[in-house]
């Protein structure tokens, strides 16, 4: 339902124009014209054109056009976002919090901080509310109850803890965006004063600790990001057969040195981290970052993930989304480079986000009311310049420019979509492929405790109680105040307050206590981080790869046999229930997608070009040298003479 | 407490079990709930570490290195010299062979209520395959393991051939393993034929017999007017192969075939590499470094090359139309890997538990995979150069292919993790001796017990609830690096770090579904019969409208 011209121009990562069997970018004015083109998409689609028999005059518009369309910086104005959004202006446009909350009400914040139980010690404030604060953040978010309004306005939101979610044991995960460098001695003399203060406010009980993690410097940094991605995603762009198999016995030294499954592990690992301070050490965990909109955004929705079982609905991962990264001020728009006004900002942030949640979907399927399927339609949904959702740098950004709009002759506002309908990009059968079969839902039960108990938000702890080990021994304002002022004022110093050794202990006891035991769907949920546990996202890097196409295998064939068998289930269970009414059963049923009657691709949905042929894909390069086995490789099998015999 | 529990029969394991009891204090590595449940069989290494003079916690004790990868440390404390009794008592049941002890199958009196040993009879099997027929009989020349002491004694061989035509083939082809039926397309008719290596040495000699013989088996297939051989090792192997009276078959002097090389390394090569996969995993799994470590083990590039092989072997036999001759140098290890892997691939009947029993025990133990020489069983030669995990490494193979076709298989990984385990615990006679004719001088079959009675009268447990019957599938699976995995749960199942991984929930939801979906058919059951016995009924009421409508029968 998407328009195709939409879709393409702003998945096209690079076109290639082939001379004489050569690849060259396509870039600026062509003296020669090509005699093929291929196209490089941020799906990892590649698409091959022959112009051989096209005449000069069409080339050089397709040329000149796919320069315009692909490499020529855009005005935000002139995405098709805007002008999609007049199109549409008068069709009916769904009720976005009907997928999930938006975090653009003061109430949605404070729904938030009920289900989670953070009230007690936190409020939601409106005082951003027209973005008179500072454009970096949302409308409206939420503080630490203490926080005075002007100590939030004192550096345009800068320096203050910014809630991102409650704990069941009441711990909570802040963020924070660092205070800006300062030369000058008085202003920073000024700057310590300040953040003397707001910790005396917010480390006073009912408070507990907090522990510091600098995102900023003593994690990943976005080039390595950039980097690894950019890397990784060239082992899957590949033009030709030949290409594939050359590249497939060094598969996993190229998958390595990219680092992008090694980047996954360490995010993954940062928030199992962040989760043991909260968990059994009792400690708040304040991320600190630069402008608290990347990193921050990353490991603070990962560890909701594993702790929230509420982030694992469909509903409840939408409304993650919406508030770390949509309102948490991630920089789509330069983060996903849709103006390709600056390369140096394209950092794929978000998918990284996306790539290690799969993981935990692929580790633990039950757990998940979504599939990897719905992550890859996500994933790919970035791109698809028809939705908001990921094209602003900011809420403001976002209100600004419909704003400015709706100020114009025509008095309706614009009519963005929001990319959590579904329904816009696939028909009701295509959707049922997002929804996971296997999850556990929330057990029934929990309601009626719900009455009882006041614990509203009730999880199931998978831990035994460590809450002996929380009564901290150190103070917080003797050892940490300065601690944390040097890191906000700028001096990028190891920001531990346990010992590393400690922490590591404590966190390989926590890792180890959690996997002994039998994986609750329900509660906390940690992923595996070893070796051969983090693998390659099959579905969303492999799916445009005829190669690597295993036809009428991979997951999908058993998860097709349990769909049918689903279905089979709940026709008898009608004709039961027909009898019981002494009527004949309804017959008719709805065919599941997958039930189709040919064999599906492992990469179903997506798979480009069913293979109807049976000839099997046979590798095509040779043995590589074995290198210090070639001794043994020269000897027989049993040394027999053989001569005569 | 600890126990390191041996199969031995019943006197033995209660003499097993007191020897450690008595030691159980000086375990003092040991967990206290941990049951070691350690075959004897499976033990290839026992070694003493530390001295009587060795400081240090756990310096002092036993080593003991195993076959499936695991590794075993005792701990014991200096004082009384237990060490040495249990050393030798270790060292002798362990391995039994050196001291002229009887292997435990032989010993081991287990009863179950289905005898394996009737799995496979060859003679089924070839009719099952619709032989003989008019090109291929069944010859018992073989019959006292005269013609070749290492093949069974009932082969399948061209109609056109006669006895003593297999007499002169077999004085050119290396052990006289000549080129006999395993497999014939039921459409098509083409065929796998599999042999050793052709004696050309280096004078290339040339045997009249041999190349008229290839020549009758490509005529038994007209549809094609070459003839495909197989050779499983590098060229250059073949070729080295000259100097020691082997070779291949040139296509100067075998005008009607075409030879292709399938570039699969020798056992040392594989042992060597399995060895470093052991590296890699014990005593910790590399996080970062992973990808590359397991590439330098080259384990999963030998297996991309052999299941490369197999497809190759199978869609020249399928699509390609030509029969085909697989060999290696002796033909019992790369070539017995291909062509029961090209099997599995294009006859769906042996991707069944039973069809798959049958497979093993024809393309391997009928046909003389050296099973004795490659596992060692009972022997103290741990570092013995024949020993290789051939046999492994094409479970492993069907392992790859069950991966990546999870309802094709009517068996699951447990049912290839227990033949693993069974390979080397001496318990059932079924992978002892190195070919038939030793088996049948040992009473084998008489004697001890078959694994595929374990595992027969006991199938629930070895059954993959997905499995789909597709007859005449063939199956190729996508021998990419992007898809190939090291078995986790067989390989590193012993280590600690690696949690083994939960019931699939796939297939455990699955499970549920399946005894939901039989409850509701039989209370389904149960409400057509009362309905139906109501309306038998005369005195129900008649004017019930549900008995105006016609009755609709429920088929299931």
């Amino acid at each position: 339902m998407v328009p195709l011209q939409a879709r393409c121009w702003s998945y096209v990562i690079v076109s290639y124009a082939v001379f004489d069997e050569k690849k060259k970018t396509l870039f600026g004015q062509l003296k020669k014209y090509p005699e093929k083109l291929v196209i490089h998409c941020k799906d990892l689609r590649v698409f091959h054109f022959c112009l051989r028999y096209t005449k000069e005059e069409e080339v050089k518009r397709i040329v000149s056009g796919i320069i315009h369309h692909t490499q020529a910086p855009k005005l935000l104005k002139r995405l098709f976002l805007f002008s999609y959004a007049t199109a549409a202006r008068n069709s009916p446009a769904t009720d976005p919090k009907k997928h999930a909350v938006m975090f653009d009400t003061l109430q949605d914040w404070c729904r938030e901080l009920e289900r989670t139980k953070g009230n007690m010690k936190y409020k939601a404030v409106s005082v951003n509310e027209g973005y008179k604060v500072c454009e970096r953040l949302p409308a409206y978010f939420v503080v630490p109850a203490p926080l005075l309004e002007e100590d939030i306005e004192f550096f345009q939101g800068r320096g203050i803890p910014i809630w991102c979610w409650s704990c069941h044991n009441g711990c909570a995960l802040l963020k924070m965006s660092a205070l800006p460098k300062e030369q000058d001695d008085s202003m920073s003399q000024i700057q310590k004063n300040f953040s003397d203060r707001i910790y005396r406010t917010v480390h006073r009980p009912p408070y507990e600790t907090a522990k510091t993690e600098d995102l900023s410097s003593n994690f990943l940094s976005l080039q390595e990001i950039q980097m690894a991605y950019s890397k990784f995603k060239q082992l899957f762009l590949i033009d030709n057969s030949t290409e594939f198999w050359d590249t497939d016995i060094k598969w996993f030294s190229l998958l390595e040195s990219s680092s992008w499954l090694d980047i996954i592990r360490r995010c993954l690992k940062k928030a199992v981290e962040i989760i043991e301070c909260l968990e059994a050490q009792n400690m708040n965990v304040l991320l600190l970052e630069d402008n608290a909109s990347d990193l921050c955004c990353l490991v603070s929705s990962l560890a909701q993930v594993m702790m929230d079982p509420h982030c694992r609905t469909v509903f409840g991962f939408q409304s993650l989304v919406q508030k770390e990264w949509v309102m948490g001020g991630h920089c789509f728009l330069d983060r996903c480079n849709h103006l390709r006004q600056s390369d140096k900002e394209e950092v794929p942030v978000f998918l990284l986000f996306l790539d290690c949640v799969w993981q935990l979907v692929h580790q633990h399927p039950p757990a998940f009311e979504f599939t990897e399927t719905y992550l890859t339609v996500l994933s790919d949904s970035l791109y698809i310049p028809i939705f908001s959702t990921f094209f602003f740098n900011s809420p403001h950004q976002k209100d600004m420019n419909v704003g400015k709009e709706s100020q114009d002759s025509q008095s309706r506002p614009l009519n963005l979509l929001t990319v959590w309908d579904w329904s816009v990009q696939f028909e009701p059968k295509a959707q049922t492929l997002l929804t996971n079969p296997l999850y556990v839902e929330k057990p029934k039960l929990e309601k009626v405790q719900r009455k009882g108990t006041h614990f509203k938000h009730q999880r199931q702890l998978s831990l035994p109680l460590t809450q002996s080990k929380s009564s901290p021994k150190r103070g917080f304002f003797r050892e940490e105040t300065d601690h944390l002022i040097k890191n906000l004022l700028g001096k990028r110093i190891s920001k531990l307050i346990n010992s590393s050794e400690e922490l590591q202990d404590g966190f390989r006891e926590f890792y180890d206590g959690w996997h002994s035991r039998p994986p609750s769907y329900q509660g906390l949920l940690l992923p595996h981080l070893e070796g051969p546990e983090i693998k390659v996202w099959a579905q969303r890097y492999l799916r445009w790869i005829p190669e690597a196409q295993i036809l009428g295998g991979g997951g999908v064939a058993t998860m097709s046999k349990l769909l049918e068998m689903m279905e089979e289930v709940q026709r008898l269970q009608e004709k039961i229930e027909a009898r019981h009414h002494s009527q004949e059963a309804l017959q008719a049923e709805a065919a599941s997608p997958l039930r189709t009657s040919g064999r599906l691709s492992s990469l179903f949905p997506f798979a480009l070009l069913q293979r109807h042929s049976s000839k099997p894909v046979l590798p095509t390069s040779g043995w590589k040298a074995l290198g210090d086995e070639d001794d043994l490789a020269k000897r027989e099998d049993e040394f027999v003479d053989l001569g005569d015999v | 407490m600890s126990l390191l529990r041996g199969l031995l029969g019943m006197e033995l394991i209660g003499m097993w079990e007191k020897l450690f009891l008595d030691c159980q204090e000086r375990f003092a590595l040991l967990d206290s709930a941990l049951i070691l449940d350690v075959p004897l069989g499976v033990i290839s290494r026992i070694e003493k570490m530390g001295g009587a003079t060795s400081r240090g916690e756990n310096s002092y004790g036993l080593d003991i290195t195993c076959k499936d990868l695991r590794n075993l440390r005792f701990a014991l404390k200096q004082e009384g010299h237990s060490r040495r009794d249990m050393f030798e008592i270790l060292t002798r049941y362990a391995f039994p062979l050196a001291h002229s002890l009887p292997i435990f199958a032989f010993l081991n009196e287990e009863k179950f209520n289905v005898d394996g040993w009737t799995v496979y009879n060859p003679v089924e099997e070839y009719r099952r395959q619709g032989l003989p027929n008019h090109h291929w009989r069944i010859t018992f020349i073989n019959k006292c393991y005269k013609l070749c002491d290492t093949y069974p004694a009932l082969l399948v061989v061209p109609y056109r051939a006669s006895d003593e035509d297999l007499r002169r083939v077999a004085t050119f082809r290396s052990r006289n393993r000549i080129p006999v039926l395993s497999w014939i397309h039921p459409e098509n008719k083409t065929v796998i034929v599999r042999c050793s290596q052709p004696l050309v040495g280096m004078s290339g000699k040339r045997n009249k017999e041999d190349e008229r013989y290839l020549d009758v088996i490509r005529e038994t297939n007209r549809q094609v007017n070459k003839l495909t051989i197989y050779d499983a090792r590098p060229n250059v192997n073949a070729v080295a192969n000259k100097a020691t009276g082997g070779g291949y078959e040139s296509d100067d002097v075998y005008h009607n075939a075409e030879l292709f090389f399938l570039d699969i390394h020798n056992i040392h090569v594989m042992r060597e590499s399995l060895k470093k996969v052991k590296d890699i995993v014990y005593p910790n799994v590399e996080e970062s470094h992973w990808l590359s470590s397991l590439e330098s083990t080259h384990w999963l590039e030998h297996i991309k090359l052999v299941l490369t092989g197999a497809i190759q072997v199978a869609d020249r036999v399928s699509s390609g139309k030509s029969s085909v001759v697989v060999h290696c140098s002796d033909g019992w290890d790369r070539t017995a890997q291909l062509t029961s892997l090209a099997m599995l691939m294009l006859d769906s009947f042996y991707r069944s538990i039973e069809g798959f029993e049958i497979l093993v025990q024809k393309e391997w133990i009928s046909f003389g995979h050296k099973f004795a020489s490659r596992i060692g069983h009972g022997d103290k030669n741990h570092a013995d150069a024949d020993r290789s995990p051939i046999f492994l490494q094409f479970i492993d193979c069907v392992w790859q292919m069950s991966k990546q076709f999870p309802t094709a298989f009517e068996f699951n990984e447990r049912f290839l993790i227990t033949i693993l385990d069974h390979l080397y615990s001496c318990r059932f006679g079924t992978f002892l001796y190195n070919c038939e004719s030793a088996r049948e001088k040992q009473k084998v079959t008489e004697r001890t017990v078959s694994l595929w009675s374990l595992i027969n009268s006991n199938k629930d447990k070895f059954k993959n609830p997905f499995y789909t019957k597709e007859i005449n599938r063939v199956l190729y699976p996508v021998a990419s690096m992007r898809h190939l995995e090291l078995w986790v749960n067989y390989y590193i199942r012993w280590n600690p770090r690696i949690k083994q991984q939960q019931p699939n929930p796939v297939e455990q939801r699955y499970m549920e579904l399946l005894a939901l979906r039989d409850e509701y058919i039989k209370r389904l059951d149960e409400l057509q019969l009362a309905n139906s016995a109501k309306l038998s009924d005369p005195s129900a009421s008649p004017s019930s409208p549900s008995q105006m409508m016609p009755h609709v029968q429920t088929h299931f």
